[in-house]
């Protein structure tokens, strides 16, 4: 499947939800957003939510994978 | 709990434990004071020798501690670091110097306009402005870059630090200075203190309050999350001012604070925006410095170091209003700020996104 992604590890907030935001602004269907903190990992939960995208996580290590649908 | 009832939580448990810190003998408003704390702690340690302005805050002790033991018990402690370090420690100079301008970092700034102190309005408004400004360099691609992970043990060295510090405190308190009046003199029991800040550095730790990120969220995403803990330590503190008699409206004779408005308003400016490029206010640095985030260890000392020079340089403020230094200080730390916003600005501001990359899990 063709994924748009975003890795925004080491970046502290809210430059993943940042970078997020502008990712989404085009509209995607899905959007995987890679982040290494909690903090991160629900910031970007938080604001995909609030936009309207379903977010399901996987951790990979030190590493959280956010999977956003619509 | 959920994390909109969690971040609600611990601002109402910091607006009551705040109130109370004054009742028991903190300095007016100055339930919490991140600035003004590390001051005292500069002063204790003689970085600089404004005698009335010197103490070991146990309050800093317990924050710290109690946001190290918190991230340890929650599986969140991570070291890491290597993201501008010394950009941070200017940005942690130049904030502390905007905040001894208005005299309080944001979270007293809350608490000043809880005890009914309108000059703290003034430090909001000029607050808000700075987090504006900083706001248009991230939306333009501001960013310090990336941190990378460490060896464990460069995480576990602040929070010792600090320990020792406490060590030393109680143990031999002769090899520090102690204010014999003045504000460094007022001060709640030192149980009643290091408890307050044990609990405020849990909570805030599990919750990440910060009183800069919530008008950023708020600007920036339009989210309601963090601000609403700001929002609940204004109003807890502000009932319980009331309550205990330490509610007092007006601009003059407040506690530990000058009615000059347009230096309020921009040494709050300095702090807002210096704690944007930052990404948290002093008092989120503090935490995260606990957890690991040696970048933040290194604003941290910044800022001590800010209040060591403002003290010695007389930059800082007095209830008598700002001195010509100060003033100086704050216009010079303005251009050092959009120098470094500037030169951290990506020029192309497209989205760095990838097609087709594979993640591996």
């Amino acid at each position: 499947m063709k994924l748009n992604s975003i890795d925004a590890r080491g970046r502290s907030c809210p430059e993943p939800v940042l970078m997020t935001k502008k990712a989404l602004q085009n509209n995607p269907e899905a959007l995987e957003v890679l982040v290494d903190n909690m903090t991160a990992k629900e910031n970007v939960t938080r604001f995909a939510k609030n936009s309207g995208y379903n977010v399901e996580v996987t951790q990979n290590g030190n590493d959280y994978i956010l999977s956003l649908k619509k | 709990m959920n994390e909109k009832k969690g971040i609600i939580f611990t601002g109402i448990i910091v607006g009551a434990i705040a109130v109370l810190l004054v009742k028991l003998g903190n300095p007016g408003n100055m339930g919490f004071c991140i600035a003004c704390f590390l001051r005292d702690v500069a002063g204790a340690l003689g970085l600089h020798s404004a005698g009335v302005v010197q103490y070991v805050r146990p309050e800093i002790i317990g924050l710290v501690i109690g946001a190290f033991l918190m991230s340890v018990v929650g599986k969140e402690f991570s070291v890491r670091g290597g993201s501008a370090p010394f950009t941070r420690f200017v940005l942690g100079f130049t904030v502390m110097i905007g905040a001894l301008m208005f005299l309080g970092c944001p979270l007293r700034m809350i608490l000043r306009i809880a005890g009914g102190d309108l000059n703290a309005i003034i430090g909001l408004v000029g607050f808000t402005a700075g987090i504006y400004i900083g706001i248009i360099f991230l939306n333009k691609g501001f960013s310090l870059k990336r941190t990378y992970s460490l060896p464990k043990f460069e995480g576990y060295l602040f929070p010792g630090v600090i320990f020792a510090l406490f060590i030393i405190f109680l143990a031999v308190p002769s090899l520090l200075k102690f204010s014999q009046e003045g504000p460094g003199a007022a001060h709640a029991p030192v149980i009643v203190s290091l408890a307050a800040g044990l609990i405020v550095g849990a909570l805030a730790q599990k919750t990440r309050l910060c009183t800069v990120g919530g008008i950023r969220d708020l600007i920036l995403f339009r989210d309601w999350h963090l601000i609403s803990g700001f929002i609940a330590i204004l109003a807890t503190a502000l009932i319980g001012n009331v309550v205990l008699g330490q509610f007092k409206l007006g601009f003059a004779g407040q506690p530990i604070a000058h009615t000059d408005g347009l230096w309020n308003f921009l040494g709050m400016a300095l702090a807002g925006f210096g704690s944007v490029l930052l990404g948290g206010c002093p008092l989120r640095q503090l935490i995260l410095a606990s957890e690991g985030n040696t970048d933040s260890v290194i604003t941290v000392l910044g800022l001590i170091s800010g209040a060591a020079f403002a003290h010695n340089f007389k930059l800082a403020s007095s209830a008598n209003g700002p001195t010509p230094g100060g003033q100086i200080a704050v216009i010079i730390g303005f251009i050092v700020m959009l120098a470094i916003a500037y030169f951290n600005t990506e020029k192309s501001t497209e989205i760095k996104m990838k097609e087709d990359v594979e993640i591996e899990a």
